[in-house]
């Protein structure tokens, strides 16, 4: 039996992640879930928060914001929204838009952006959260 | 023959517009290599998408899925999105995809089909108002928009919602492939009914079913907008690309041949100058001789 399963983590901008793992955790739509080689055909949505992938050298959690997991016999992809690694956050940078997003948020004027404003304002404060 | 004037001020146009030229031809560069690597970037979650859409559309062929893969079960109406650069300057890059663009159209009304279109990028309405002006339903302004997620949304869900009001059965896109710097291919791909691309991995699920969390109709619900709008910027990222590869290649060769014409007008002049300075001598010497 394989003990390693094939993980890529790929969002619209840029591929994070692909390579052999031993285990990946994702939080699924309907609750976490870990994927170790062999798993079931699995098809699943994902809410905003923490990917990890366990690797031989350790473990690199990942923040993502939404998207699909697919598990199949060939491996796991996670089809993120957003995503971004954990090490690579700039806390400074994260305060300063969570501040932004929240002055706009609460910006009378265009509803739209608003609305777009408040959604950015909860991804950024689940990844601060995640922290 | 021009007068030397005339030669003059020729070359000194010439001139400038070489540097016009030339400034567009470094611009263009320094572009092509930022929305190359995006257009690079973008490729793995477009494929993954693909196949993981190609898996779902196996198993939903019954018609009995969501109307974005099934389809409406007519083609009569069709719908077409063009795709094309905001600027010209750049060889036959829009007119190529204007080209694609009119054969179909001409091939779809042949079969008697109805057609509507959606333009996005303002050369491909330029080139297709005269001839099909009435059939444009829309048209999508792409200056001053930064290419990225919120644009292709917004597009996608255009498409979208003329499909959920029975506007249209059928989807296509027309739009440019980025092969490589010098070469960019229009091409057509259906986007309703979500179709697959041909090339889409197949995955072998060795006899397992998929299990799906939640069900399969609410993921796929959540999942075919998205796989539309990463059609649609994957395509506005080739676009982009292959518009700055095209532009380069067009200004390289259009400041080759200022500086060509400037070195033959060159020596146009030189030799006019030169044959006033003999007829001069000449004058002179004739006038000298026949004291």
């Amino acid at each position: 039996m394989a003990d390693t399963i094939h993980f890529s983590l790929v969002s619209p901008e840029r591929e994070l992640f692909s390579g052999q793992v031993k285990q990946v955790d994702a939080p699924g739509a309907e609750g976490e879930f870990g994927v170790l080689p062999q798993h079931a055909p699995f098809m699943t949505t994902l809410k905003p928060g923490v990917v990890r992938i366990h690797e031989e050298s350790g473990v690199t959690p990942v923040f993502v914001r939404g998207g699909f997991a697919d598990v199949t016999p060939a491996g796991l992809t996670i089809l993120a929204e957003e995503a971004i690694r954990l090490a690579d956050v700039d806390v400074a940078a994260l305060e300063q838009e969570i501040e932004d997003a929240r002055s706009d948020a609460n910006d009378p004027g265009n509803e739209d952006r608003r609305a777009a404003a408040a959604d950015r304002l909860a991804y950024l404060e689940a990844l601060r959260a995640a922290l | 023959m021009a007068s030397l004037k005339e030669l003059r001020e020729r070359i000194a146009t010439v001139k400038s517009t070489q540097k016009i030229t030339k400034a567009l031809q470094v611009v263009a560069t320094a572009k092509l290599k930022r929305a190359q690597e995006a257009a690079v970037a973008a490729k793995p979650y477009a494929s993954r998408m693909s196949a993981v859409i190609a898996n779902l559309a196996a198993s939903a062929t019954d018609g009995s899925g969501p109307k974005l893969i099934a389809g409406t079960g007519g083609d009569k109406v069709h719908l077409l999105v063009i795709m094309t650069a905001e600027r010209g300057l750049c060889g036959g890059f829009n007119s190529n995809i204007a080209k694609m663009a009119r054969g179909e159209i001409r091939r779809l009304m042949a079969e008697g089909k109805e057609v509507k279109i959606l333009t996005v990028g303002k050369k491909g309405r330029d080139a297709l108002r005269r001839q099909f002006g009435a059939m444009i339903v829309e048209h999508i302004e792409m200056r001053g928009v930064k290419v990225g997620g919120d644009i292709a949304k917004t597009i996608a869900d255009k498409i979208t919602t003329r499909f959920e009001n029975g506007e249209f059965d059928v989807a296509t896109l027309i739009s440019s492939k980025f092969e490589n710097v010098l070469t960019q291919t229009p091409t057509l791909a259906q986007l309703i009914p979500a179709k697959a691309p041909e090339d889409a991995p197949v995955i072998d699920l060795e006899g397992a079913s998929y299990i799906y969390e939640p069900s399969e109709e609410e993921i796929l619900e959540t999942l075919l907008p998205r796989y539309l709008s990463t059609v649609v910027l994957a395509a506005l990222l080739e676009t982009e690309a292959g518009f700055q590869g095209a532009q380069m290649t067009a200004m390289d060769n259009a400041t080759r041949n200022a500086g060509d014409l400037i070195s033959s007008l060159n020596l146009t002049y030189n030799r006019a100058r030169q044959a006033q300075i003999t007829t001069e001598l000449i004058e002179i010497i004739a006038g000298a001789e026949a004291l």
